[in-house]
Parts: C-alpha cells; sequence; structure tokens
C-alpha cells in the first residue's frame, strides 16, 4: 500500500452554469402554479385549527367562566373572518388530497387497476360519513 | 447526512396527517369556528364538552389530530418556503423553526389532554 495520493489540483474556475434567475413571484404566473402555492399554504390554516382546538381545551379545562370567555372570542367578527378564510383552506385542501389518492395509492383488484373515480368517490363518501359521526358527537346539547 | 435517513419519517408524517386534516378538520372547524358561534346551530353546552373531553378515547383522538395536523403543518410548510420563497440558504433555521414548532405543539397538547381533569 502506498500513500501516494493523486495530486491533481482542479481549478475553480468553470463556465458559467446557464441558470435563468426565477422570480420570487413565479407562482402569480400560471393559475395551476397558484394553485399549488395555495394548496401548500393550506398547511398554514390546519395549523391555526390546532391552535383553536388547543385553547378550547385550555378554556374548558379551566371551568365556566374561562369556557364563557373562549366562545365569547370565537364570535369576534375578526375570528370569524379568519375561521371562514381557514374553512375554505381546509376544504381546499381536503378536496385536493382525495382528489390525488388514487395517484398516491394504486389499487389492484384480481389483477385490474381499481378505477381512479372508485377511489376517489370512496373517498368522498368517507370524508361524508367521518363528518357526520363527529357532527352527531358535537351537536347534541 | 442524517437530515436525509429521516426524510420517510417526516413524509409519512406529513401524509397521515393529511389524510386526517381533509377527513375531519372541515367539520370541526365548520361547527366551532362559523355554525356555533353565528348561531346556525345551538352550541353544546359547558357540561356536555366537558363529559366528551373526560373520556379518555376522545383525549386520544384529539392528541392525534393535533400532532398529526402539526407534522403535516411542518413539512407541507417547510417545503413551501423552500420552492415558494427560493430561501434554501436558511434551510437549517427553517426545518428547526417548522418542527420545533410542531413538537412544542404535539408537547402542549399531550399535556393539556394528559392533566385535563
Amino acid at each position: 500500500m502506498s500513500d501516494a495520493r493523486p495530486t491533481t489540483r482542479y481549478t475553480e474556475y468553470h463556465p458559467r452554469w446557464y441558470r435563468p434567475r426565477v422570480s420570487t413571484w413565479w407562482w402569480l404566473a400560471r393559475w395551476p402554479y397558484l394553485k399549488f402555492i395555495l394548496r401548500e399554504i393550506s398547511s398554514v390554516f390546519v395549523a391555526w385549527f390546532v391552535v383553536v382546538l388547543l385553547l378550547q381545551i385550555r378554556a374548558l379545562s379551566r371551568g365556566p367562566e374561562a369556557y364563557a370567555a373562549f366562545e365569547r372570542w370565537l364570535q369576534n367578527p375578526l375570528i370569524v373572518l379568519l375561521n371562514l378564510i381557514t374553512l375554505f383552506f381546509v376544504v381546499f385542501h381536503a378536496i385536493t388530497w382525495f382528489n390525488l389518492a388514487p395517484s398516491a395509492m394504486a389499487i389492484r383488484f384480481r389483477g385490474k387497476r381499481v378505477p381512479d373515480l372508485l377511489i376517489v368517490g370512496t373517498n368522498y363518501a368517507a370524508w361524508a360519513a367521518i363528518s357526520l359521526v363527529v357532527a352527531w358527537f358535537l351537536v347534541r346539547s | 447526512m442524517a437530515k436525509q435517513s429521516n426524510e420517510p419519517v417526516l413524509w409519512a408524517l406529513f401524509s397521515a396527517g393529511g389524510v386526517m386534516a381533509a377527513f375531519v378538520i372541515p367539520v370541526h372547524l365548520f361547527l366551532l369556528g362559523m355554525a356555533f358561534p353565528l348561531g346556525w346551530i345551538p352550541a353544546p353546552s359547558y357540561e356536555h364538552l366537558l363529559a366528551l373531553v373526560r373520556l379518555p378515547i376522545t383525549r386520544l383522538y384529539l392528541f392525534v389530530l393535533c400532532f398529526l395536523a402539526l407534522f403535516h403543518w411542518a413539512h407541507r410548510f417547510r417545503y413551501t418556503l423552500y420552492d415558494g420563497l427560493q430561501i434554501k440558504h436558511l434551510n437549517e433555521l427553517i426545518f428547526v423553526c417548522c418542527y420545533g414548532g410542531a413538537i412544542f405543539g404535539t408537547v402542549l397538547a399531550g399535556y393539556l389532554l394528559w392533566n385535563f381533569r
């Protein structure tokens, strides 16, 4: 074994690559790009929902007065507006998520691929059923 | 790189959170944020909600919902910042802020739900 190492030195110089500068606002150029960014931004509203949920749990654990204050906070027009925007984004997330489901899971049945429409339809049916169950638990006063 | 080996786990959490968020958050938000405060549907009483959240199964559900939804946010928001704003040079900072936020929220949810009277 020898310790001899190649002594080749590479120069730092190389021809400049062709890299066109992409604007920070590239996603405003076309509707599909904008839709992509809106879909990604929906995650921020998912996080906001968790914040509201945690505030609700904290108010519940602190007693009836704290919970009444939390309910009043929810009636603040600004919070209602924010929650309306949040609802738009989480529904947008749900729709885009379910529509992508056939691409994410290619299910085969007896050697044939299950039609995309069936997978999407099953997802929407499950969405409706789960929504009803959640509402059933919450709406009984 | 250690970060690369974490990626499948983080992606799986993102995906599971996406499913969870798509199925349950719209109905939760419609009721909690719109229908109850605006009086479209009578809001559940304090006692009803208290009894519901005292059930261990409800608390487990709420914890899983918070945990997965937050890691879904962390992953997606991280890539939105990378791609949307092209700030790849801040990789480490964004990584720490996103997953740090998700871990903080998850611990907070665990603390609140574990100590729920």
